[in-house]
């Protein structure tokens, strides 16, 4: 396959960027988009320029880091996929492809196509865990009886990669569906109820003084969601906060 | 936003039940407007908590508005909103604005006129001439007169496509908004959305289509 690409180039944080047009050649439809990038990249250190930066880690859709806004949606076309998960063969001979970073006001962008999510890890600091003593005598999970409903959907809850398309999909630039899901995960087990409404409320918190903005419920991120989370998690978690909002002591 | 919104839907449904009045029954329609328009606990302690509603939801609109649109600064080269989201939860500040400048028009045509003869010329009685308990009373006269001019009709009827295109969204929105997604209710609540959001305008622009038709 022939290809036409535009790809947004900033040299760093600072910098103004800009979309760049560059032609590759023989591209295979077997590879995945990120080994046709790596094949962008090989040309362009071959012809002695700077290689466009974009995030990867496993390559298997379990990790989070690959981001990419590809023709007009994070992750590119196809549903309940990273962009290490895409293949070129979604794409048709001679098509021109646009590839932008991640869109956010909280998201800046580092370089070219690499974004710092690291609000997202504010945001988990700030009340994503449980406070469990590791000092050897830990109680065995299965020892808490918990039904197979809530135990399948804290799991599907949990399967939330931290990749941040929700975000970068939103109209508004919204965590609802990231932080719902790690406030999920918790909130439906008993192990979680414990700090339930400490959790909600700082991780809301801290998601608004990342500078996210607000659901307006397009729904945009359920689709575009790598992990299928639902917007049911939204709704949960806007449960949790206001019960905790009205009973908490803080 | 969802409670504002909630309330609006059901002082629409108050609404437009009077309006249907105004097209089964003349003196109906005059009785229960001068019972809107003179009764104390209308005109003191729910008119106000209306009028607040309609700015609180304007105004946090607009504030939710301003927020998201700080959230991304720089926008896509490319975008496909489409794919993934409807027109109308894209565009609910455009379709809010629609029914706002509407709302203009709307007092401009009945509140203003009836804040002057109530008001500032003191006439409660409701009458046609006040002078004349014979002339009867002047409301639904007044209602079915505005819709002579086929202009006012047509924006008048343009305005509840958008309020329709409105609440196709925000009638389900409210329920996310406020926790409730249930798999076993949430669909029945997006079917009742459109009925709602298509039944409701759609009454309002058939009494505005009534009048303009059977004007003499
Ligand atoms: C004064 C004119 C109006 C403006 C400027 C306005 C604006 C807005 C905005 C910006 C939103 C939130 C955006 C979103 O959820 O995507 C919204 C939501 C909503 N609006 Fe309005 N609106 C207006 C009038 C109305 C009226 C007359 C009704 C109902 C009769 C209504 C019902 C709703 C509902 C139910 C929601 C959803 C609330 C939620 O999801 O939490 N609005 N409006
Ligand atoms: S909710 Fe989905 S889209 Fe958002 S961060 Fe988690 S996995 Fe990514
Ligand atoms: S590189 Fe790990 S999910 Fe794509």
């Amino acid at each position: 396959m022939n290809l036409t690409l535009k790809v947004w180039r900033q040299k760093d944080g600072k910098a103004k960027g800009e979309l760049v047009t560059y032609q590759i050649k023989d591209v295979s439809p077997d590879s995945s988009f990120l080994e046709m990038l790596d094949m962008l990249n090989e040309n362009l250190v071959n012809e002695g320029k700077d290689p466009a930066a974009f995030d990867h880690d496993c390559r298997e859709g379990i990790c989070g880091m690959c981001s990419l806004y590809i023709n007009g949606e994070a992750h590119g076309p196809g549903r309940l996929i990273t962009t290490c998960q895409l293949h070129m063969r979604s794409f048709k001979d001679g098509e021109t492809i646009y590839i932008e970073p991640f869109r956010a006001a909280a998201f800046p962008v580092i370089k070219d196509l690499v974004v710092d999510r690291s609000a997202f890890d504010r945001i988990q600091q700030a009340g994503g865990y449980v406070s469990v003593n590791t000092s050897g005598n830990t109680q065995d999970a299965n020892s808490l009886p918990i039904p197979k409903d809530d135990a399948d959907k804290a799991f599907d809850a949990a399967t939330c990669i931290g990749c941040g398309a929700c975000v970068a999909t939103c109209k508004n630039s919204s965590a609802m569906l990231f932080v719902a899901a790690k406030v999920s995960q918790f909130a439906l087990l008993p192990q979680g109820k414990v700090e339930a409404k400490r959790r909600v409320l700082n991780m809301v918190k801290q998601m608004d003084e990342e500078g996210f903005g607000n659901c307006t419920n397009t729904g945009a991120c359920e689709v575009e969601c790598p992990k299928g989370i639902s917007l049911e998690n939204i709704a949960r978690m806007n449960r949790e906060y206001f019960s905790a909002a009205i009973t908490s002591e803080e | 936003m969802a409670l504002s919104g909630f309330f609006l839907l059901f002082f629409l449904l108050q609404h437009l039940t009077i309006n249907f009045i105004s097209v089964i029954s003349v003196d109906g329609f005059n009785a229960t407007s001068h019972f809107m328009g003179t009764n104390p606990i209308v005109q003191i302690a729910l008119q106000p908590v209306l009028a607040f509603g309609v700015i609180f939801h304007l105004m946090m609109g607009m504030r939710l508005e301003l927020q998201n649109r700080a959230s991304r600064p720089i926008k896509y080269a490319m975008n496909k909103p489409a794919e993934n989201s409807s027109w109308m939860s894209r565009n609910m500040i455009i379709t809010g604005i629609m029914i706002f400048l509407f709302l203009g028009m709307h007092f401009y045509d009945f509140w203003i006129p009836e804040l002057n003869v109530k008001y500032l010329q003191g006439d409660m009685s409701g009458l046609i001439d006040p002078m004349n308990p014979d002339s009867g009373m002047r409301y639904w006269e007044e209602l079915h007169h505005k819709f002579h001019d086929p202009i006012r009709t047509g924006l008048y009827v343009l305005s509840f496509v958008f309020l329709g295109l409105h609440l196709m969204h925000g009638f389900q929105s409210a329920f996310q908004s406020v926790g409730f997604n249930h798999r076993k209710y949430t669909p029945t609540i997006k079917k009742l959305s459109n009925i709602y959001a298509i039944v409701v305008p759609l009454g309002f622009i058939l009494v505005a289509v009534y009048h303009f038709m059977t004007q003499s």
